[in-house]
């Protein structure tokens, strides 16, 4: 059971996701090295594979708030991470779903760094300390992108139907 | 029913007679910008085009805008090349509004677009920019989108999967007093809603405060409706939006303008009266940790930044360059003034204004996003206090999670250079 590896308060902005000092760095194969860069610590745990894939990050209200870098989605992404929030700012949701990175709304969730969830398709349920926690789900058109596995597989179905209608 | 702005932009960019709040749809876009990380969406492009047998070709280049402006000239051999690599596609793809690192033409993308036509009321902009909001400013519907979702609409032309967005509507009354400015409004309403007060929702501007605004103040606050969370920040075009576009924009052809209809329905009315309202400041670390400038007066600050997306237009220079003009900054303190664009440059040069700050001891520098990103120019050492524009104050957002970021308007700044520490510009 995947345990929690980070546990944040409200408004995470990318900046703090992913800094801007990195922003020259664009593809998704080498913006994982940078996630959390200035939480040295965990950073350093990522980087040294020290954080199983599948290991959830919790936070409060506005994950991902701030600049729209694509950055930040990718980066978490490329760890494998799962991000279990009370609320996302809406380029950061959007951005997570066209990226694969998987990401949980859950407004009334409590979990501290080592607990365990779990992370069912309609709610979280602490097994450290028993509580469980209804997930919000995503609205319909975002998880048509989802389902496709991403938005690049979708666009490209979407760009192939269009050609072929002529 | 009546609809918001929003819903009768979107529903003419979908070929609908109406949308409701929450209906997905696919708007056809009138224009996609992307900056430097245009290096990022022309990856992800590609990639859409993997394994079709199709020739990546983007939809309509004359549609497609890139700018220049987070790191220029550039500061290291990586951004180097992807401008490089930019260029190279711009060039294959024969992308029309392309904005390079020239004296003639450069600058910040959200002050690029307004200047020279680019924004039109009524339509459709997507930005690889949060703060693609400030086109909202001339009545259009302007959001930032992700790398990804850029690559789709340069393949398709359309944003995939919009959900119609509810409305905020924000009505502005009396005008702002000397020397208080639009930033001081806006960073009044994003303490009150706070930083995800309107998540996921368009804000929607009325009032005669708002009205007898001109555009350039009125970017400032579309500029910043994204760090209360919008999706946007419409002021639906008047008078001035055509007046702006016609003398400053020179725009000739016919404009389409949209309006939301007087019975719309909106999710909840603010109301904010400009006449009483002073200078106010955001602390550090959040945009809407925001106080009256009286909780603020006094604080020791180590460099004062004028410029950005947010504040770098001609007003902001001139209402500076009137509190310095004949004056000192303060010994200790560093004053950086970044021009919105080369356009605002020049002009700022004509009128007297860059020469009025540079005797008061202020740097002139290049246009550009300068140090409000904290890549580029302008960094803070460790335990230094800035006080600055531009719009975000995260912790680390000026390259050193060890300083802080205080916000505020032009005349806040200029009053606080005087004295080294911030100081009310009314007095
Ligand atoms: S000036 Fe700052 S906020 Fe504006 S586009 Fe540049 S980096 Fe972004």
């Amino acid at each position: 059971m995947p345990n929690v590896v980070l546990a944040l308060g409200d408004d995470i902005s990318t900046d703090a996701i992913y800094p801007g000092r990195y922003m020259a760095t664009v593809l998704p194969t080498e913006t994982p090295q940078f996630a959390f860069a200035d939480l040295t610590e965990f950073n350093a745990r990522l980087t040294q594979q020290a954080v199983p894939p599948g290991s959830v990050v919790v936070a409060g209200q506005n994950f991902g708030c701030g600049s729209s870098r694509e950055q930040a989605a990718s980066a978490l992404k490329g760890h494998e991470l799962v991000v279990v929030a009370k609320g996302f700012a809406r380029i950061f949701l959007q951005n997570a779903i066209n990226l694969g990175l998987r990401t949980v709304i859950c407004p009334s969730i409590a979990a501290s760094e080592g607990d365990e969830l779990e992370v069912g398709p309609s709610e979280v349920v602490n097994r450290t300390t028993g509580l469980h926690f209804p997930i919000v789900p995503l609205p319909e058109a975002r998880q048509a992108i989802v389902n496709a596995g991403g938005l690049i597989p979708y666009a490209r179905k979407k760009l192939l139907a269009r050609t072929v209608a002529g | 029913m009546g609809q918001t702005i929003v819903q009768k932009i979107l529903a003419r960019a979908s070929a609908r007679p109406t949308v409701a709040v929450g209906d997905v749809v696919e708007p056809a876009v009138d224009l996609a910008m992307s900056h430097e990380n245009g290096a990022l969406v022309i990856n992800q492009f590609l990639e859409i085009y993997q394994r079709t047998g199709l020739e990546p070709r983007v939809w309509d280049p004359a549609r497609i805008a890139i700018i220049f402006d987070h790191r220029v000239p550039a500061e290291s051999a990586k951004t180097a090349t992807n401008q490089k690599r930019i260029r190279e596609f711009v060039r294959a793809q024969a992308i029309a509004k392309f904005h390079d690192i020239r004296g003639d033409q450069g600058g910040i993308c959200h002050q690029i677009l307004p200047e020279n036509g680019y924004v039109r009321p009524g339509a459709v902009v997507v930005g690889t920019d949060s703060h693609t909001t400030t086109h909202g400013a001339l009545g259009a519907f302007a959001f930032g989108i992700g790398a990804t979702e850029m690559a789709a609409v340069w393949a398709l032309g359309k944003v995939l999967n919009v959900e119609v967005p509810a409305t905020i509507k924000v009505v502005v009354r009396g005008q702002l007093p000397p020397r208080v400015q639009s930033k001081d409004l806006i960073l009044h309403l994003i303490g009150r809603i706070t930083a995800e007060g309107a998540n996921f929702k368009v804000l929607e501007f009325h009032g005669d405060g708002i009205r007898a605004m001109p555009t350039s103040s009125r970017l400032t606050i579309s500029n910043m409706a994204v760090e209360a969370g919008a999706t946007a920040g419409i002021v639906p075009a008047d008078e001035e939006t055509v007046r702006y576009l016609r003398e400053e924009a020179g725009v000739t052809d016919a404009l389409d303008p949209v309006a939301p209809d007087p019975d719309a329905t909106y999710d909840q009315v603010i109301e904010i009266d400009a006449a009483s309202l002073g200078p106010h400041v955001a602390r550090p670390h959040m945009v809407d940790n925001v106080a009256p400038i009286a909780d603020t007066l006094g604080t020791k600050v180590d460099q004062i930044v004028i410029g950005s997306c947010t504040n770098g237009r001609l007003e902001d220079l001139a209402i500076a360059a009137e509190i310095l003009k004949g004056r000192r900054v303060a010994d200790g303190v560093r004053m950086l003034v970044f021009p919105a664009s080369w356009k605002i440059y020049r002009e700022a040069l004509d009128r007297g204004h860059l020469a009025a700050l540079a005797d008061a001891g202020a740097v002139i520098m290049n246009p550009g996003c300068g140090c409000c990103l904290g890549v580029h120019q302008g960094a803070l050492g460790d335990g230094e206090v800035a006080l600055s524009t531009t719009n975000r104050n995260f912790l680390g957002r000026m390259g050193n999670p060890k300083a802080e970021v205080y916000l505020c308007s032009p005349a806040v700044a200029a009053a606080s250079a005087l004295t080294g520490t911030i100081s009310d510009p009314r007095k």
